[in-house]
């Protein structure tokens, strides 16, 4: 009897399977979900399963399954969940990804193996030029596009003299290569600080070359929980009286409402530059915003943005071939069309699937309920590509 | 080179160095006196961190913060030994290790539950938010004096409590020979017991005076319990002074590193060369010194006599 519920279980399963996964959209999502910068995957896994309840758990008539990964902030662990969702749970869609260098590591193992990957975030060079892919897409940026903006910021305001910090990774030194290519004044100095699970998040030694070198204005990137202590660090050590500070992606929702309960009243009135802000009016976004604060209680990152748009992405081209997840190449068509309601409204992709978009320049403000946020003050580039797009052959 | 930074470095590599001794004080200790490997003690650290942020975030004083999370990291400390340390000091020390890094998941976890993934950040208040003007051309953040003075104070105490007085006689010779200690009929437990809440109590101190810099967030002891490590073996363990030192030793050469290396290097590779090649040698500067160390002296510098 033993041995027939075996075998009877073993037979429900063997054919059970196929079935099950044919109706189905399986989309394996890699964040970090532990580590400091946990607080950053919260944020997209809470704009996913938003997204996922705004479209009613359907794509293309199909119900949509979504497995979530922890990457620990590792390249080799991003790489490891990426290979198991591919492998083992054979999902259809290989989305997320915070950090370049785990994005780097992780692409191979999905896009061999036929997959389609989509960043929600991470956009370093590589993927961009040379080893671009047909089955890779972004949601968000290439790296170098946000500083590039500003670095034009700071040649509007006459900024001479620029020095810069950043992590010691390939998004960090992306950035860097962005605010150099469009600043036209002198940069007097730079450091590149430790990165990853042990990141360095004490600058004392940074800030105070920073302020020796008498440089009229400070770029830096820091995201995440480093952003945050970084601000903290520049205030207590004096330098807003002697330069102003640019940031990109450093001074963002996530660390806003901590700067606030601090009352770090230094952060209020700075600029940043990025594709998108809670209060770009677009349709789609009005309806992110809205929604997000509704259910969660508090303004939603540009990283939740971008995984908002993933699954919208996701569900344009499974709609587009009404649920048949074999045929890939109406997928991919669908996708490279941009023919999705996005956060940033209308945009195009280019020919290595990275959007063509606009950028703003943001100021910190405080909203009508007094919380700090950032709005959009101007444009500073329209319907950008990044330059690594002519280094892809497709 | 400009001397008005490189006072200014110093004083950065003062500040790390008497935070890392705070740490390693305990961690030596412990080590020295118990025999006990105590990966955990990051963890204190964390928790230092994190009681001071609560009542701080409460109260709205950072002061009663830190008066409040000493002696709650203590009681924490005590708990930690009496519950799970104590059935282990007659392990081997790889059950040690094992059982003190299931702490660090336990503590991490715990923390992770109680009070969320994002961190909790410490408002300083105005008297120490700003800086001290040291000479002409020299300004230091208040706070992070104030970290050197507290430092230093509690090394100069500690230095007083171990040589002066009869539990600092009873810890140096735990540190020395313990079963000689236990056969001349000092209670050996309750002597482990302080002198592990006790070093919990300075690993918390040490977190929650970091806190306002960077925050109070969940795994900030882990990385640092590396250094402190280096620390410890370096200055040899079971040796509070040459935990002062090595820890001293480790800051200054870890701020110099990031300070001047990569115009250091610049004299000798091509600039953008040096700046991606300097963060990593300097991040490596402290395990290479440990390595000498290691090789010359491998007791540590400052190893107690009769191990």
């Amino acid at each position: 009897m033993k041995y027939l519920i075996a075998a009877l279980t073993l037979i429900v399963g063997v054919t059970g399977a196929p079935a099950f996964a044919a109706e189905t959209v399986k989309i394996g999502f890699v964040t970090t979900l532990t580590t400091p910068a946990g607080v950053i995957g919260r944020d997209m896994v809470d704009a996913v399963n938003l997204a996922l309840e705004h479209i009613g758990g359907k794509m293309g008539g199909l119900d949509v399954e979504l497995i979530v990964e922890d990457d620990g902030f590792k390249p080799e662990i991003g790489k490891q969940k990426t290979d198991k969702l591919v492998k083992q749970d054979d999902v259809d869609f290989v989305a997320g990804f915070i950090w370049s260098h785990v994005l780097l590591a992780s692409s191979n193992s999905a896009l061999k193996a036929g997959k389609f990957l989509i960043s929600s975030n991470a956009g370093p060079s590589q993927l961009a030029g040379a080893k671009c892919n047909k089955n890779f897409f972004s949601t968000s940026w290439q790296n170098d596009q946000t500083p590039m903006a500003l670095g034009e910021v700071l040649n509007q305001k006459g900024v001479n003299s620029l020095y810069i910090m950043a992590p010691n990774y390939a998004a960090g030194k992306n950035m860097i290569a962005g605010v150099s290519r469009t600043f036209k004044g002198k940069i007097v100095g730079q450091d590149l600080t430790k990165w990853g699970k042990d990141a360095q998040l004490d600058f004392s030694a940074e800030l105070a070359k920073a302020k020796a070198s008498g440089a009229e204005g400070l770029f830096v990137f820091y995201p995440g929980k480093a952003g945050g202590a970084f601000i903290k660090q520049f205030g207590q050590a004096g330098l807003a009286d002697s330069m102003d500070l640019y940031s990109v992606f450093t001074v963002d929702s996530l660390s806003l409402p901590k700067f606030q309960k601090a009352g770090m009243q230094g952060v209020l009135g700075t600029f940043n530059t990025m594709f998108w802000a809670p209060d770009l009016d677009t349709p789609q976004n009005k309806k992110f915003v809205d929604g997000f604060k509704a259910k969660y209680d508090r303004y939603p990152s540009f990283y939740a943005a971008q995984s908002y748009d993933t699954i919208f992405l996701i569900k344009s081209a499974v709609d587009a071939v009404g649920g048949n997840l074999d045929a890939q190449d109406g997928m991919r068509a669908a996708m490279e069309a941009a023919n999705f309601p996005s956060v940033r409204g209308k945009f195009t992709y280019g020919n290595n699937h990275f959007p063509i978009q606009n950028f703003y320049l943001r100021q910190v403000v405080a909203d009508a309920d007094g919380v700090w946020t950032t709005s959009i003050v101007q444009t500073v580039f329209e319907n950008h590509q990044d330059v690594y797009a002519k280094d892809c052959k497709l | 080179m400009d001397w008005t930074l490189l006072v200014i470095q110093m004083l950065n590599g003062l500040q790390l160095g008497v935070l890392l001794f705070l740490l390693a004080a305990g961690l030596t200790l412990v080590f020295g006196i118990m025999d006990f490997i105590n990966l955990a003690h990051g963890s204190l650290y964390m928790v230092g961190a994190y009681f001071c942020a609560t009542i701080a975030d409460i109260s709205g004083s950072f002061l009663l913060g830190v008066l409040a999370a000493l002696p709650l990291t203590f009681a924490v400390g005590l708990a930690v030994e009496l519950l799970v340390v104590r059935k282990l000091y007659a392990r081997d020390h790889l059950d040690h290790v094992l059982a003190t890094f299931g702490l660090i998941l336990f503590f991490d976890a715990a923390t992770q539950l109680i009070w969320g993934p994002e961190g909790i950040s410490i408002a300083l208040p105005a008297f120490l938010d700003g800086r001290v003007s040291l000479a002409p051309g020299i300004e230091f953040p208040t706070y992070r004096l104030v970290i050197i003075m507290v430092g230093l104070t509690v090394a100069a105490s500690l230095a007083y409590v171990v040589s002066a007085t009869r539990i600092g006689a009873l810890i140096r010779a735990g540190a020395a020979n313990r079963r000689m200690l236990g056969a001349l009929g000092v209670d050996v437990n309750r002597l482990f017991t302080v002198v592990f809440a006790a070093g919990a109590t300075l690993a918390g101190l040490a977190g929650l005076m970091m806190a306002p810099i960077t925050e109070a967030y969940v795994g900030m002891g882990n990385s640092i319990l590396i250094v402190t490590l280096v620390v410890i073996i370096i200055g040899g363990i079971g040796s509070v002074r040459g935990a002062f030192i090595a820890a001293l030793l480790v800051g200054m050469i870890d701020t110099m590193g990031r300070a001047f290396l990569d115009s250091a290097m610049k004299l000798v590779l091509s600039a953008q060369n040096a700046e991606t090649a300097a963060p990593a040698l300097s991040a490596m500067l402290i395990y290479i010194l440990m390595a000498v160390i290691l090789a010359v002296r491998p007791q540590g510098l400052f190893a107690p006599k009769g191990r």
